[in-house]
């Protein structure tokens, strides 16, 4: 499949820049950004605060099963125009990542397509490629809980 | 587990990924990777000792002298660490674009 979403994190530096095309109207794609309903679809994550607005506040949930909360977030809205950029803070609760500043910024290409620009700023090197590194430590620990279980099923 | 999040806290040191572009190039001495650097050689070979601790670099006698060198398999893992970070937005805004395609025609 054809890689659409691109990733510039130069070394060294504490930004992450994530780019991408979609073959939506830039409307559609704002809206995508700016409505609780669809946030949560897409995020996959409870909405429980979004005011689209400067100096706003949003809040994200998601919890398993059992009611226990398995993913916080949230943050302070520092900008917002429709249909061309947002400016906000970021920050997971129980981690120990700090808070990060994204620049969200929207931009049409043709009636039917448009890009997304985001780029975030770490409060530190090394918390940046903590974050980076994040999905791919995942990635080995669930392979590695798998492996135990087939271990433990052996036994 | 430990081990390989310490691969992450290798390469987020700026004079230890310079050894690793250093050394990925031809197998060195301490002394010789030293003298790249102002930092006293202590320093270096702290930088030394963690890169072999956690496999990015290998250690080979050659006579008196012990040689580093790149440990490619490690290295490859730690060029790709992106990679899943960049799925995982990836399939994000693959989802955004689908139901917003949906969104469109209703």
């Amino acid at each position: 499949m054809e890689r659409k979403t691109k990733i510039d994190a130069e070394n060294g530096k504490q930004e992450v820049v994530i780019t991408r095309e979609f073959d939506l109207p830039l409307a559609l794609l704002f809206k995508a950004y700016s409505e609780a309903e669809i946030v949560e679809q897409w995020m996959g994550t409870k909405v429980l605060k979004l005011e689209n607005k400067k100096h706003g506040g949003w809040e994200f949930e998601t919890k398993n099963a059992e009611g226990k909360v398995v993913f916080q977030a949230s943050g302070v809205i520092h900008d917002f125009v429709r249909d061309q950029k947002i400016v906000r803070t970021f920050e997971m609760g129980n981690a120990p990542f700090d808070v990060q500043l994204e620049f969200l910024e929207f931009e049409k290409l043709t009636e039917n397509t448009s890009k997304l620009v985001m780029k975030s700023i770490y409060r530190s090197v090394a918390l940046r490629d903590q974050v980076l590194a994040l999905p791919f430590a995942y990635g080995i620990n669930m392979a590695h809980n798998r492996l135990e279980e087939i271990v433990n099923k052996l036994k | 587990m430990n081990l390989r999040r310490d691969v992450f806290q290798a390469i987020a040191d700026p004079t230890r990924r310079t050894i690793l572009l250093l050394v990925a190039s031809q197998s060195m001495t301490a002394g010789a990777i030293a003298s790249n650097f102002d930092t006293a050689r202590p320093t270096v070979s702290k930088h030394l000792q963690i890169l072999t601790e956690c496999e990015l670099l290998k250690q080979k006698q050659n006579g008196r002298e012990i040689y580093y060198h790149t440990n490619p398999k490690k290295m490859k893992e730690v060029a790709d660490f992106i990679e899943p970070f960049r799925a995982m937005w990836e399939e994000r805004f693959n989802k955004l674009e689908t139901i917003m395609k949906k969104y469109k025609n209703k």
